[in-house]
């Protein structure tokens, strides 16, 4: 008997020593770069992970540099995200809805348009995208990427949202039905509230991706004031890398913290949005 | 009674809405009426136009009269104006057609003797049979615009030769030019070359770094999950952080640490008395810390999806191989290893195809460099879609990259169509009522 604990004392320690080395990986990268943030000096390099002395100097650049509109880039990108999260979302519910909850003619064909289409890559169309905004005059705006964000939601979100409606009970809706209820009232009272988790798996995903995307609107987005957060930030990296490597700390810093709070906390709703597409498989 | 159905369809046909004034629609034939006028408004304005834009691509170069330069035909603004107007032809084409059908359908009501519905109750007929319908309209609308104009476009692309430095508009013009692009690609010598290395790359790096982040986290939940081990739910939230993190940052933010000079990944190797590796600049060792940065990046998300998992097993399939005398290694072997495969199966699929396509973790952190010498404009940590960025945006080389684009989508499309139509979702949807 003793043996048998004596091996499992073995087991659990050894997973607690990698678990731990695990767990420093983790959160390594994180925490040089929040430390990098604090330090004096402009360098990447630092000869102890603790910086010697603490300075607030990096953030106060950020906001008051001239070079750098941080508090105006922030508050571009919030409104981006905002408004492509309301409307993404809403487009994403509508086509899952209509494709979980009814059957008509030519329904599978559209669901494997949909998929095949969300396979194609992206920059090929982000030219045809580009030239066609210069045909509506939306060049160097922000209505253009949410307009273009929010048009991409059901594309990307439509099959899990789908995969998750599915497993509401139709009887719920029939019931519903039988009591006299229209297919909005339907919608918006039983699916609605139901698929609460989904919602906020969308919705999280939808906002964060103004605050990550560089590529398309570096290229939309031509005058400084009008950037995103991830532009501005892309552009101090390809600049002035080596240079400036303390000033991007702090940028990063700025922008990884809220998302990462946000996810940290959705934790569990984003497990169920990851698996609920995934268990039915 | 049967010339009713015949006239309210041949007065459709002739214009719209007239078939369901005749059958006394007033409001719906009214509307009809201002779409056709609108129609017949933009069409002629530039439907000869578009014609003649797609066959031609434009005739006019740009020429030089009297010391000033004349501005031509801009090939590509008339190409993607000609798909835009037959685009729109296409969406005038549906509607006139449900026009028509409509008119012929409200006819046969009325032989029958049934008073045509009046607009609100046709409006509350779609509301509650033709919902989804109604529903999918607007998103179908951006889908076709954003989505499906542009691989159109794309695909167009690859059969013409707009390509640096011979045919750029405005200066010069664009042709068509059939399947030239795609047999240059595999027959020059030096586009094959590059063409066929970086799509053994892609696919050696998809194998592994698919397989390193599914093996990683299985083990990172089986960890976890062992019977003993105190604080789960801490474990799970410490070890989820990289996936918390936004790619853009923590990509960059690694490109900082294997810094081969500063970084302080190659400081900590000095400590131990090791030399520095260079991380980023070998064509090796560059390729060994793609695979490790994307393990720290795809563990995490391994690891959720398979812990879900592991809460489904039932309880009582443990039981009963305990009854049966199982260790705990054959335990894991017939219950849970199976399970987990089957269940996460399709998102192994999914995660290989998107691997192929992982743009951000190559182009983050190593820009596809070191550069290789007798590629075309590829390095050697380059995939398909990287190359395709560089050949678009800074080389303007965009009928070879169209004609790449298309062979990655024929690549991730065939996987995911296979892995799609084999999962239950797609054969017993309507299991759940």
């Amino acid at each position: 008997m003793s043996g048998r604990q004596g091996r499992k004392a073995v087991r659990l320690t050894v997973s607690y020593i990698i678990l731990i080395i695990m767990a420093i990986g983790s959160i390594y990268p994180a925490l040089w770069v929040i430390l990098g943030s604090f330090r004096p000096g402009k360098s990447l390099y630092s000869k102890t992970l603790l910086p010697e002395a603490f300075t607030l100097d990096h953030y106060r650049e950020l906001f008051t540099s001239s070079s750098i509109l941080f508090g105006q880039w922030y508050m571009n990108t919030l409104k981006i995200a905002v408004c492509s999260m309301i409307i993404g979302v809403f487009l994403t519910l509508l086509t899952s809805y209509a494709v979980s909850r009814f059957r008509f003619k030519w329904r599978k064909t559209a669901l494997s348009t949909v998929l095949i289409l969300g396979m194609f890559p992206g920059f090929m169309s982000m030219i045809a995208i580009y030239l066609l905004l210069k045909e509506w005059h939306l060049l160097d705006t922000h209505l253009a990427l949410i307009i273009v964000y929010a048009a991409g939601a059901p594309l990307g979100g439509t099959f899990i949202a789908k995969g998750f409606l599915d497993t509401i009970p139709r009887t719920l809706d029939e019931a519903a039905k039988i009591d006299g209820a229209s297919n909005w009232t339907i919608f918006s009272r039983i699916i609605l509230p139901l698929s609460r988790p989904m919602l906020t798996y969308m919705a999280l995903t939808q906002f964060v991706g103004p605050w990550v995307d560089y590529i398309f609107a570096r290229l939309v987005l031509r005058t400084k004031e009008n950037w995103t957060l991830a532009v501005g930030l892309f552009d101090m990296v390809s600049t002035n890398q080596n240079t400036n490597f303390t000033t991007f700390a702090a940028g990063a810093v700025l922008i990884a913290v809220p998302i990462t709070i946000l996810f940290i906390f959705l934790q569990r709703l984003l497990v169920d949005g990851l698996t609920s597409g995934a268990s039915k498989g | 009674m049967n010339r009713l159905r015949g006239k309210a369809a041949l007065l459709s046909i002739i214009s719209m809405g007239l078939g369901q004034i005749y059958n006394r629609q007033f409001i719906k034939g009214i509307l009809f009426l201002l779409i056709e006028a609108f129609g017949i408004y933009y069409f002629i304005n530039n439907l000869g136009r578009a014609l003649w834009g797609m066959t031609s691509l434009g005739d006019t170069p740009r020429l030089l009269v009297k010391g000033k330069w004349i501005d031509g035909d801009h090939s590509i603004f008339i190409m993607i104006q000609s798909l835009i107007t037959l685009l729109f032809l296409l969406i005038f084409i549906v509607v006139y057609v449900m026009n028509v059908r409509d008119a012929y359908h409200t006819a046969i009501k009325r032989e029958n003797g049934q008073v045509p519905n009046s607009f609100a109750k046709s409006v509350k007929y779609v509301m509650d049979y033709k919902f989804a319908q109604a529903f999918l309209t607007l998103p179908a609308l951006g889908i076709l615009f954003f989505t499906i104009m542009p691989i159109l476009f794309m695909i167009m692309l690859a059969f013409t030769n707009y390509s640096a430095p011979n045919h750029i508009p405005p200066a010069k013009l664009v042709d068509w030019v059939g399947f030239q692009t795609f047999k240059d690609l595999v027959s020059l010598k030096t586009w094959s070359h590059t063409f066929f290395g970086v799509l053994t790359w892609t696919i050696i790096w998809a194998v592994l770094s698919t397989a390193t982040t599914y093996l990683g986290g299985l083990l990172v939940a089986l960890l976890i999950n062992q019977q003993g081990i105190k604080f789960k739910g801490m474990w799970r939230t410490i070890l989820v952080i990289p996936y918390a993190i936004p790619q853009l940052i923590s990509l960059l933010v690694m490109r900082n640490m294997f810094n081969g000079q500063f970084g302080p990944i190659n400081q900590y190797l000095g400590y131990f008395g090791l030399g520095g590796l260079p991380w980023l600049t070998d064509p090796f060792w560059a390729k060994v810390t793609v695979i490790l940065v994307n393990m720290w990046v795809g563990i995490p998300v391994s690891m959720i999806l398979i812990m879900g998992v592991l809460t489904t097993i039932p309880k009582d399939m443990y039981e009963a191989a305990e009854v049966d005398g199982a260790s705990a290694y054959q335990k894991f072997r017939i219950v849970t290893l199976p399970m987990i495969l089957f269940s996460t199966a399709p998102t192994l699929i999914m995660q290989f195809a998107g691997n192929i396509n992982n743009f951000n973790m190559i182009f983050l952190l190593t820009n596809g460099n070191p550069v290789v010498g007798d590629y075309q404009y590829a390095g050697a940590t380059d995939l398909l879609v990287t190359w395709l960025y560089k050949l678009t945006l800074d080389q303007n080389k965009y009928n070879m990259a169209s004609a790449v684009g298309i062979i990655i989508f024929l690549i991730i499309a065939i996987f995911s169509i296979y892995n799609y139509r084999r999962t239950k979702s797609f054969k017993e949807e309507d299991m759940i009522q």
